[in-house]
């Protein structure tokens, strides 16, 4: 690797007036699976890297009636391992637990998937579908992003070069809702997204109708993609197969997808449809209480 | 040149002070500066998991964690699985079952087998499977290590 400088502030606010001095020269690292992987590669060479892991904020994980709070370098290991999130926001779950194999969940973050900004990205459709909020700081004040407006392109998000996520914050689910995030890859773990998608629900008392929905697909666009219209279209429709479908197809044709050595257009467009019908399904089922 | 750093921490549960410099990385340290060559630098992006270690009892591939920040943490390598001469029982149930050919990826393996055995003393080969998805073996084509695992947790769990 490059030459660079460490250092492991304590607090948030020795953080914030590191960034405003050194803004893009410094960089933070979480679990570093993408930063130290990227350095070595020489695709990235900051002067600084500055650990954010030592710093309370970011490390901490809340969890009450309000919602959630996830600490930007929690790790992925200790979300799924959470059994409250486990029983309130299994799509977390579905999500974090395909991050790479353990050894990459044990450091890999929330903060550092959504901040690395990777089309694949696999928490991001999840975070967008559940509503998710980035928290983010810089010496000039805070700002609460969606997280569907937080990627911008491949590997760039709307942060300014001095700006710290801080935490993602997650509405608690409301009743009669449920949320589901899958994946498609050729082996059963440690590769990236050929595609994938992520769905929420809510349904009316009777649980034969929807209320609302979200879908967000990923690795079919630059950015992982929340498609509002797939969503909307479900409001107030009932639970068929052919609303699922309608939905399904809205989402597809939302998706601009390349290829590459993972997968071909069609390929793609093909799966991330399927991908968005079983996300929605199975989201019906866990609103109604059903284990998926 | 960056400052070299004085890090302080205890390895296989000794305490070990080290010098080195924030783009080492761990993997590095603790071959090159500690000499401690049980652990592997095989892919070095994070993929092959031969240089898993644990680190305050999560496991870890070294090679994606720099020297510096193991400041204060315990560190568990292959090379304190044996005590006083007496080899784990992984590493016997490697021996024995043949868990290995040409033995790059093994320590890595070992390492990880641990960390499973420690979270969860019986585990199904499903769950070993699954857990070991992260280390990569060009060589057995998976089915000896599993065994092999499996054979170390019953042995494990009958003393
Ligand atoms: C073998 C392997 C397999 C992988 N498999 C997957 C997979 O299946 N799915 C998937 O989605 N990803 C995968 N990844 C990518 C990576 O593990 C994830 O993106 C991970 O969540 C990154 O988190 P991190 O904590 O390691 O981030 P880091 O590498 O520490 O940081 C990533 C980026 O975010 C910035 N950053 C970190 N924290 C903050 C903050 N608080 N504020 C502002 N910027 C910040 C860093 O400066 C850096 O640019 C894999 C990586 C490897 C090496």
């Amino acid at each position: 690797m490059h030459d660079f400088e460490y250092c492991a502030p304590d607090s948030l606010k020795e953080a914030i007036g590191l960034m405003a001095t050194h803004k893009s020269s410094a960089r933070l690292l979480a679990g570093g699976t993408d930063l130290i992987v990227l350095m070595r590669a020489r695709r990235k060479r900051p002067e600084l890297v500055i650990d954010a892991k030592h710093i309370p904020e970011l490390t901490e994980l809340k969890i009450n009636q309000e919602g959630l709070s996830i600490g930007a370098s929690v790790s992925c290991r200790t979300i799924y391992e959470n059994d409250q999130i486990a029983e309130s926001y299994p799509a977390l779950v579905d999500s974090t637990s395909l991050v790479g194999g353990i050894q990459v969940q044990g450091r890999a973050s929330i903060g550092g998937n959504l901040c690395n900004a990777a089309p694949s990205a696999d928490s991001i459709p999840t975070l967008m579908v559940l509503g998710a909020i980035a928290n983010v700081v810089s010496d000039r004040g805070e700002r609460q992003i969606p997280v569907e407006e937080f990627c911008v392109a491949p590997g760039q998000t709307v942060l300014e070069d001095d700006e710290i996520l801080v935490n993602v914050t997650v509405p608690a689910p409301a009743a009669n809702s449920g949320a589901r995030f899958l994946r498609f890859i050729p082996r059963n773990e440690m590769d990236i997204a050929v595609a994938n998608s992520a769905a929420y629900v809510e349904l009316d008392e009777t649980g034969k109708n929807f209320r609302s929905a979200r879908i967000a697909i990923g690795a079919v666009a630059p950015t992982p993609l929340f498609v509002e219209d797939a969503g909307a279209a479900l409001t107030g429709k009932p639970i068929s197969e052919e609303s699922i479908l309608n939905a399904a197809v809205i989402a597809r044709d939302a998706a601009r997808p390349i290829n590459d050595m993972r997968g071909t257009v069609e390929h793609r467009l093909q799966l991330v449809e399927t991908l968005t019908k079983r996300v929605l399904n199975d989201a019906v089922k866990r609103a109604i209480g059903e284990k998926v | 040149m960056s400052k070299r750093s004085h890090i302080t921490t205890t390895i296989n549960n000794e305490s070990v002070d080290f010098l080195c410099e924030p783009r080492q990385s761990l993997l590095e340290v603790l071959r090159d500066v500690l000499y401690l060559t049980g652990t592997k630098e095989g892919c070095n992006d994070g993929n092959c998991g031969a240089c898993s270690v644990i680190m305050d009892g999560v496991l870890v591939d070294s090679c994606c964690v720099l020297g510096v920040e193991a400041e204060g943490s315990k560190i568990e390598t292959v090379e304190g699985l044996s005590s006083k001469g007496e080899l784990h029982p992984l590493q016997k149930a490697f021996l024995e079952q043949t868990g290995m050919q040409c033995g790059i990826c093994t320590p890595g393996f070992l390492i990880a087998a641990k960390a499973l055995i420690d979270k969860n003393p019986r585990p199904s080969e499903q769950e070993i499977r699954h857990w070991l998805a992260g280390n990569l073996c060009r060589c057995t084509g998976y089915d000896k290590l599993v065994r092999s695992v499996m054979t170390a947790a019953e042995s494990m769990a009958e003393v």
